[in-house]
């Protein structure tokens, strides 16, 4: 007991495709977990499976310990769901919108109509209440979805990739509110294709890859898995790869790696900004022309990199399934 | 004040109660979404309408002239067919708007809610018969206009638009089946459309069906929509009621009513299985 969310042995193909292949998770009740992983990697599978939408060809799931597959129904009033696979009409106006949800998780209209004024207003939608969902911008339209997902106030929540597409400022908004909703003691489950973002919502990440969980912890656990920041340059001619190489490679935790058609260069570092200027110092003495250099923390690429030995954009560039 | 702490008080997420009253009132709010969306989007219905209008105006003025139909003029005995032409179209209406749910990502957020699986599927078809009921008043309207009358009184004319209205709920099920299967709007208005062109055609709506060769008549007395023509005709007391032996077109009143409760309940059960098992 005590988990909001528990999985164990999802399995699910389409076809050929194996979307989930033996997926297990465990999220305590109020803690919130990220699912990270490239498109095609089986995160939005296992949010469907989890939401009632997709029925596993094996395994089970519990949410808050009512199961997914005997009881779909009961899971659907404590669940709420936004971003990729949820949405909004767009005829509709925000208030329609969320009055519209209230009433189908079952609950009377006028409580649904004090219910959708209290959102619109946390979600600094008052204003446009009466308009249209389709004169939304998009920030406007993912806190209106997210809004919808929070109408029955549900113990446990699903964000699938809810900041894609967004700007940063909205990112940023969107975020905010996100932690506000953790800190109140939601269960959540998010996910997404920015170690960034599993980084800063999330307590526990639980990194995916073709259908498996592969790796999972916390930020630092997987940080320090995959080594911390990396040196990287840009040479100004592919001639002078071989020498920048000879000069970063004592700097480096690991081997250093080139990309001769950017004629970038990357190496693993520890020490930060003092290595930087050793390094740009060391560059310069030996008049290697250089377009670019920096500090660089690490990426979902380099997530996967470490733990699959493949870039995250390599894996089966398949239907976000 | 908290998020997801509201003032709403005394609702644990609801329970869902399961049952007829709540399949009945979920549907109710869906249809009173897609209702509203009508009112937002107008073109659509000014579109609907402006097919049989136009369909009014060709047939009567353009083709009419050639085409003799005993005891009476053309123009009345071809506007039972027009409306029941108009009410079958309510496939492509109910057609595209699931299919656009569908890609718009709404029928997932549906599908995610504790409400009745039947619900997003009655609630549209039940707001296109409510559209279909304006598009033929408005339409009936026109047809008076050009000469059109009923001659055995009003309460033989509603029963009519009954038999009509349910022949468009049933119709709308197959849009619906057609919607939840094809998933791109454009397709699904193509595919919800093609079909009714040789459906309406092949019968008596524009036609009297002893012009056509033997064979195809047998077909065009069978088909569900001639036996709603019929039924019209002889409701409205319009000429060209035909006096074909063909068991339909003897009862048209009875068979137009099976057809269309044969239509629902065939359609309705595929649409609501392929419902729950959507898989997007």
């Amino acid at each position: 007991m005590g988990a909001a969310i528990r999985a164990e042995g999802l399995m699910k193909s389409f076809g050929d495709i194996r979307a989930l292949d033996g997926v297990d998770l465990a999220v305590p009740e109020g803690a919130v977990l990220g699912l990270l992983g490239p498109n095609g990697a089986g995160k939005s599978t296992a949010v469907r499976v989890l939401t009632t939408l997709l029925r596993p060809d094996a395994g089970s799931a519990q949410i808050a310990g009512v199961d997914v597959l005997r009881h779909p129904n009961r899971v659907r009033s404590l669940i709420g769901l936004c971003g990729q696979y949820a949405a909004v009409d767009e005829y509709l106006t925000g208030r329609e919108n969320l009055q519209m949800v209230g009433e189908l998780y079952q609950m009377r209209a006028r409580d649904a109509k004090t219910r959708a004024r209290e959102l619109l207003e946390w979600f600094d939608l008052a204003e446009a209440a009466d308009r249209p969902a389709k004169t939304y911008s998009g920030g406007m339209r993912r806190r209106l979805d997210l809004a919808a997902a929070l109408v029955a106030q549900p113990p446990v929540i699903f964000l699938d990739e809810p900041t894609t597409g967004l700007d940063p400022r909205t990112r940023l908004a969107l975020w905010e509110l996100i932690e506000t909703l953790a800190a109140e003691g939601t269960t959540l489950l998010l996910t997404t294709q920015y170690l960034e973002e599993a980084d800063r919502l999330a307590h526990d990440i639980a990194v995916v890859d073709h259908g498996r969980v592969i790796a999972r912890g916390s930020a630092d656990d997987l940080k320090a898995r995959i080594g911390g920041e990396r040196v990287e340059v840009v040479v100004h001619e592919r001639e002078l790869i071989g020498a920048a190489v000879a000069v970063l490679t004592p700097y480096g935790e690991g081997r250093a790696g080139v990309e001769q058609h950017t004629r970038r260069i990357t190496v693993p570092v520890s020490g930060g900004a003092r290595v930087l200027a050793d390094v740009i110092r060391e560059l310069d003495r030996r008049n290697i022309l250089i377009d670019d250099i920096g500090l660089r923390r690490p990426t979902l690429d380099d997530v996967f990199l470490s733990l699959t030995g493949h870039a995250a954009e390599e894996t089966d560039p398949g239907k976000d399934a | 004040m908290a998020i997801v702490t509201s003032k709403v008080a005394g609702h644990a997420p609801g329970q869902p109660r399961g049952g007829v009253v709540q399949m009945a009132r979920d549907s109710w709010v869906v249809a009173r979404r897609n209702l509203r969306r009508m009112t937002r989007i107008p073109e659509i219905v000014v579109f609907g309408l402006m097919q049989p209008v136009m369909f009014v105006l060709l047939f009567s003025y353009v083709m009419g002239g050639a085409i003799k139909v005993p005891g009476g003029g053309y123009r009345e005995f071809l506007m039972a067919g027009i409306f029941t032409q108009t009410v079958a179209f309510a496939v492509e209406g109910a057609s595209a708007g699931i299919a656009d749910d569908m890609t718009k990502g709404l029928v997932d957020r549906f599908r995610s809610l504790p409400m009745a699986r039947s619900a997003v599927l009655a609630g549209r078809t039940l707001a296109d018969v409510v559209q279909s009921a304006f598009i033929l008043l408005v339409l009936a309207m026109v047809a008076l206009l050009v000469g059109w009358r009923v001659h055995q009184g009003i309460l033989k004319a509603l029963s009519a638009f009954l038999l009509l209205l349910l022949l468009g709920y049933a119709f709308s099920w197959i849009g619906a089946l057609i919607g939840l299967s094809l998933r791109s709007p454009e397709a699904a208005t193509s595919a919800g459309l093609i079909w009714l062109f040789p459906l309406t055609f092949l019968s008596n709506a524009f036609v009297p069906v002893n012009t056509m060769p033997g064979w195809l008549q047998a077909i065009a007395y069978w088909n569900p929509f001639s036996a709603t023509v019929q039924a019209c005709r002889k409701l409205f007391g319009n000429p060209g009621v035909d006096g074909a032996h063909a068991w339909p077109m003897q009862h048209p009143v009875a068979a137009s009513t099976l057809w269309s409760l044969l239509i629902l309940a065939l359609f309705s059960w595929l649409s609501v299985r392929k419902y729950r098992n959507a898989v997007g």
